[in-house]
């Protein structure tokens, strides 16, 4: 075993980008679950869900990049 | 050679996956400098050559009937700006060149950044932080500008009950200040990550018997990033609209 406490803080960190998974997979899930319900109106709710899927996957991309960070800044 | 088959022997990786994001010299192994003819600049040139061959060059004939270059362009022309009109407005029709150009920068930095041995010059932070900033900077001072104290209503919620309107001016205030962050952290991070990946699969591919699971990843890996590139620089142009819009009308 070798490495330093900065590889576990990575490794912590990168759950983060785990969870966020969970909100992009939420929000995907529900525009589909709604799209279905109501097909008519799914066209026009497609930019609302790319954006509610880049703030959610921003998150995730921060933990990534703070991961990033503790391993090789 | 010999080196490399032993570091496959030894089931470590033959290079480092974040290599492929350090901007070297094309010529010589010198200090790079902000002058210095590097992989990134080599690939920036590339883009512009590549805008200029669709967008000019491709587009030259003017037909009724368009070729297929120009009605490449035209649905890129099309697309951006049925979604300035869609999400910010009409009114917001002037401001297209300065959305068409991000949306064909990203797109094309993007698109570039998959060829084999290309450089990607938007997993830069500093590239994208440039672009993130200017958005952020221009729609401040067009908010300003257009509406002037007014502009500040957008941080003040009228629909919000009166003892809560200060917390979440603050909240506000902050998300505000985030934004250029994100914009920027967003698009190069979904990019670096995407490429790191790529190249972890490529150094399982050294292993013999890893080789035909890694090649397959690579491949699934890939066809993802192309959707991947193409859906981050749809996010960074609409969520300038987006941002546009709320210059352009900050009372909600």
């Amino acid at each position: 075993m070798e490495g330093d406490i900065a590889s576990i803080g990575a490794g912590l960190a990168a759950i983060g980008s785990g969870i966020a998974a969970i909100g992009v997979g939420n929000v995907a899930g529900n525009y589909l679950a709604g799209a279905l319900r109501n097909p008519s109106a799914a066209a026009s709710q497609t930019a609302t869900l790319f954006i509610g899927l880049a703030f959610a996957e921003a998150l995730g991309i921060f933990s990534f990049l703070v991961a990033l960070l503790l391993k090789f800044a | 050679m010999a080196t490399e088959t032993e570091a496959a022997s030894e089931g470590g990786l033959v290079f480092h996956p974040l290599d492929q994001f350090i901007p070297t010299s094309l010529f010589g192994n010198g200090a790079v400098h902000w002058y210095t003819p590097s992989n990134l600049t080599l690939w920036l040139a590339i883009l512009v050559l590549a805008v200029v061959g669709v967008f000019v060059l491709g587009s030259r004939g003017r037909g009724i009937v368009p070729s297929r270059m120009q009605s490449v362009g035209e649905l890129m022309y099309g697309f951006v700006y049925k979604m300035i009109e869609d999400v910010t407005g009409k009114d917001a029709v002037k401001y297209f060149p300065y959305i068409m150009t991000l949306f064909v920068f990203v797109l094309f930095a993007n698109y570039l950044a998959l060829l084999p041995m290309s450089y990607s010059p938007t997993s830069m932070i500093a590239i994208t932080a440039v672009l993130g900033f200017g958005v952020f900077i221009a729609i401040t001072v067009l908010g300003f500008v257009k509406h002037g104290a007014a502009f500040l209503g957008l941080f003040w919620m009228k629909d919000a009950p009166g003892f809560l309107r200060p917390i979440i001016a603050i909240i506000e205030v902050i998300s505000y200040f985030v934004r250029p962050v994100s914009l920027s952290i967003r698009l190069a991070g979904n990019i670096t990550a995407g490429h790191v990946v790529i190249k972890v699969f490529a150094g399982f591919a050294a292993l013999t018997l890893a080789s035909p699971a890694a090649i397959l990843g690579i491949v699934a890996i890939y066809g993802l990033e192309i959707l991947v590139a193409g859906i981050q620089a749809y996010v960074f142009t609409i969520l300038t609209c987006v941002y546009l819009k709320d210059a352009l009308h900050p009372a909600h």
